[in-house]
């Protein structure tokens, strides 16, 4: 019938999807702009960054009462219900990724009140894994693509490996001269933000193959099955 | 008839729990101090309640609570069972409908009524939409009759599956469709209200999915008093939900905040299922 009724249920879960994908957005841009302020030295953007949690934090509390309001008067199941606890699940985890970029932002502020320790390389690199992981993550979520999703989850091996590297060989930097240990210690902390950026995107992409496929690949969950 | 029980006496809780009704949506029906009597029996008891125009309310409650009584006091569908008796006011639009002046007719073609077992007059579809608008001669010609009928039978969602056999027995409808056209027959008339008497309880899955998006629809034209048995349909249609216990209203307010955060005891056992 050309009068065809879409459900509104289906409306709300649409405006659900794109309040979170809007909460990506803003999350991975205030990553980048820290994440610059951090390679250019603008002490300008790094600022905004730490000023402008506001918006991320509105949207976490909108979409959770969101997901909420459609559990108590919708009653959904099965790929609907799938969705609606991924939802939740996945706006913890995109906040925390808006809370890290703070966390980098007051990290790169303290850096700056040094010389640079070195030229930056992988921290960046790790910025950019991070980056596209999440935005994959959200991709993922908004095709139900699991492939994507489980490319995310491939990705994680080398953002930890990065950090590993970070790690050695600013240790070396220190140990030549203890006036780098202060800076060295807050790219250590950044290249680990970073990391956890890429744990929160993982969980993300775990949230969506669930709500695609039904299956738990938390914890290698999976690899139990007889 | 409705099995109605004792009142029993009143509780400690306020009887009614109620939010503002929105700003942009004025009360439409309001009930002040209503008591009715089957006879001796009373079966609704103090009721107090702002119906906003232009949104969808429901009342819930178990067998016997009350809600369907009081929905029927809302275009006198009760006059015509002997030994009732009304106290209080229901005010549409500030008229007083239990006023000795009003037009019963009139009042009933303002507040439209859709009925649990949909009803269709045993004759053609067109004929069923079209026999309101005669009786009410609200037609100005042939063409302004079928205008109609097709308005009505589009307003209700069901144009598209019978517009090719408009002139077949309504009968023939299957149960959903059915219920459609008596929507459209109560839509055909103009009212400025419709209520539903468990509209869709008699109707499958599917049939009844196709209700209650009709009825989301409707409700930027229409104000909608819908009564369910059916908690989850409740929630799912309604901006506004009363809980009916024993012929009380215990508590009215916007529906995710009564399935959500109900402020009365008996309300909370209610939704959550820990009832009798």
């Amino acid at each position: 019938m050309p009068d065809r009724m879409v459900p509104h249920f289906q409306e709300e879960l649409e405006q659900l999807k794109t309040r979170l994908l809007e909460m990506g957005g803003l999350a991975e841009d205030r990553v980048r702009s820290a994440l610059r302020g951090l390679v250019q030295r603008d002490a300008a953007l790094v600022d905004r960054v730490l000023a402008g949690d506001g918006p991320i934090n509105q949207l976490h509390i909108e979409v959770d009462g969101r997901c909420f309001k459609l559990l108590a008067l919708h009653q959904p199941m099965a790929v609907d219900l799938r969705s609606i606890v991924a939802a939740v699940k996945i706006n913890t985890d995109l906040e925390r990724v808006g809370d890290l970029a703070i966390n980098i932002a007051e990290a790169v502020r303290r850096y700056m009140r040094h010389p640079p320790v070195k030229e930056l390389i992988d921290i960046p690199r790790m910025a950019d894994i991070a980056q596209r992981m999440l935005r994959n993550a959200l991709d993922a979520y908004v095709r139900r693509d699991l492939d994507l999703a489980q490319g995310v989850l491939n990705e994680d091996d080398t953002l930890d490996a990065l950090k590993t590297q970070v790690f050695r060989e600013l240790l070396t930097y220190m140990l030549q001269d203890p006036h780098t240990i202060e800076p060295s210690l807050d790219l250590i902390l950044i290249s680990r933000h970073l990391e956890r950026i890429g744990d929160h995107a993982t969980n993300v992409a775990e949230d969506v193959i669930f709500m695609v496929s039904a299956k738990d690949v938390r914890h290698h969950a999976g690899e139990v099955e007889a | 008839m409705n099995l109605v029980q004792t009142v029993p006496p009143p509780l400690t809780v306020p009887t009614r729990s109620s939010d503002a009704t929105p700003a942009d949506h004025p009360v439409c029906i309001d009930v002040k101090g209503m008591n009715f009597y089957y006879g001796a029996k009373r079966a609704l008891d103090n009721i107090n309640i702002g119906i906003p125009a232009k949104l969808v309310t429901a009342f819930i409650g178990p067998s016997g609570c009350g809600k369907s009584t009081f929905l029927r006091t809302l275009n006198r569908m009760n006059d015509i069972i002997a030994g009732i008796r009304v106290e209080g006011k229901v005010l549409i639009e500030g008229d007083d409908i239990y006023a000795p002046t009003t037009d019963v007719v009139a009042l009933r073609r303002r507040v439209g009524m859709v009925f649990q077992k949909s009803n269709p007059f045993p004759k053609s579809i067109f004929e069923n939409v079209a026999y309101g608008l005669r009786l009410n001669g609200m037609a100005a010609s042939r063409a302004d009759l079928q205008a109609r009928v097709e308005e009505s039978l589009r307003a209700a969602a069901i144009w598209d599956e019978v517009k090719d056999r408009l002139h077949d027995s309504a009968l023939a409808l299957s149960g959903g469709q059915q219920q459609r056209l008596c929507i459209a027959r109560a839509l055909a008339v103009k009212p400025e209200i419709v209520l539903m008497d468990e509209p869709a309880s008699a109707l499958d899955p599917i049939a009844t999915q196709r209700i209650e998006e009709l009825i989301y629809q409707l409700k930027t034209q229409y104000t909608i008093v819908i009564v369910t048995h059916n908690m989850q349909q409740a929630a799912r249609v309604s901006d506004r939900t009363a809980f009916f216990w024993l012929g009380r209203l215990i508590e009215e307010g916007p529906t995710d905040r009564i399935f959500t955060n109900p402020q009365q005891k008996l309300t909370e056992d209610y939704v959550t299922g820990r009832f009798g």
